[in-house]
């Protein structure tokens, strides 16, 4: 069965979308992407310590003929500092993919729209295929489908809470507007396998989870039960679900009963 | 000539003492920064990786070496 999900010139068989952060080693990491089965990393961009600039890298873990890279903006808090991050980004000549995130809010790490949309318009016009991290706000991501954005990520919750959905119905808003029109990623916040099967089955195209896998006590086995989620999820949302009613309806035949 | 002065140069932030007349190239070595995997800008210009051995390190450059690291 093809379900195939195209964000610019890129084409994904996974939906499920994985972070690099916060993983006990890089060989746990490894795995755990592996069992995820996902095909689109995401990493961030940092100064090298050149006072010992031969740590560890984290390319060495990823197999670039099975994941495509998605370099992320975190740590930005203006506009111009994720361009520039943007920039550096793509002159490693790996991937025209950036993951937009312009924060300037340590304790709720909530985006600056404002920034992000500048950004989004900057880096699309310049040939980024911008993914943008954004609120779960529908006319922030009418904004940055017309800024250029090549998907929309609205959060579930705020960055590594482990909280699930706060609320359905500006994501789901958000589908029912532009679901179809680019792809929208819920980013942020998921915690468990029902949350991304909860994010699917409302019609979002794909899931990005770092935090909940990296950090779960047996990161692999979660990786493995994100994937499922997320199959499950997806699965039913193209069944298509029952109508919820408020009584109840017999599963058994009401003629014919014997008495 | 030069091959032996001392230039000042910001690297990471980092106030640094280099030899004069270094390309970029030449910088990642002296640094012993692995080459393949490292993105430098060089006074707020991004160098492509075919620029690395054409820039060359003036006294007063800032130079942000980068590379990618685990994030989500």
């Amino acid at each position: 069965m093809e379900d195939k999900l195209k964000i610019g010139k890129h084409t994904f068989g996974s939906r499920l979308f994985v972070g690099t952060g916060k993983y006990p080693d890089f060989p746990t990491m490894k795995e755990a992407l592996a069992a995820s089965g996902s095909e689109l990393v995401t990493f961030a961009v940092r100064r090298v310590n050149i006072d010992n600039p031969n740590e560890e890298s984290l390319l060495d873990y990823i197999d670039k003929t099975k994941f495509t890279l998605l370099p992320n903006t975190a740590g930005c808090a203006t506009a111009e500092e994720a361009v520039r991050v943007a920039h550096i980004a793509r002159a490693a000549g790996m991937t025209d993919l950036i993951k937009l995130e312009v924060i300037n809010d340590s304790e709720t790490l909530l985006p600056d729209v404002v920034g992000t949309i500048e950004a989004a318009k900057v880096l699309a016009a310049e040939g980024f295929t911008v993914m943008a991290y954004t609120s779960s706000d529908p006319v922030v991501a009418g904004k940055l489908i017309d800024a250029g954005a090549a998907a929309v990520m609205p959060l579930a919750s705020p960055i590594g809470s482990g909280r699930g959905f706060i609320d359905f119905s500006f994501i789901q808003l958000v589908i029912k507007r532009y679901g179809g029109v680019v792809p929208i990623v819920v980013d942020a916040g998921l915690g468990v396998p029902s949350d991304a099967a909860q994010a699917m089955e409302i019609g979002a195209d794909a899931v990005l989870i770092n935090t909940a896998i990296a950090k779960a006590k047996d990161p692999v086995k979660m990786a493995l039960a994100m994937k499922l989620g997320v199959e499950a999820g997806r699965l039913a949302y193209s069944a298509g679900r029952i109508s919820r009613i408020d009584h109840a309806s017999p599963s058994s035949p009401v003629e014919g009963v014997i008495k | 000539m030069s091959e032996n002065e001392i230039i000042d140069v910001t690297i990471n932030g980092q106030k640094r003492q280099v030899p004069d007349g270094m390309t970029v190239e030449g910088l990642l070595e002296f640094l012993n920064v692995k080459k393949i995997t490292a993105v430098v800008e060089h006074n707020k210009t991004v160098l492509g990786k075919d620029e690395h051995s054409t820039a060359t390190v003036k006294d007063g450059d800032t130079l942000e070496i980068v590379r990618f690291v685990g994030g989500g």
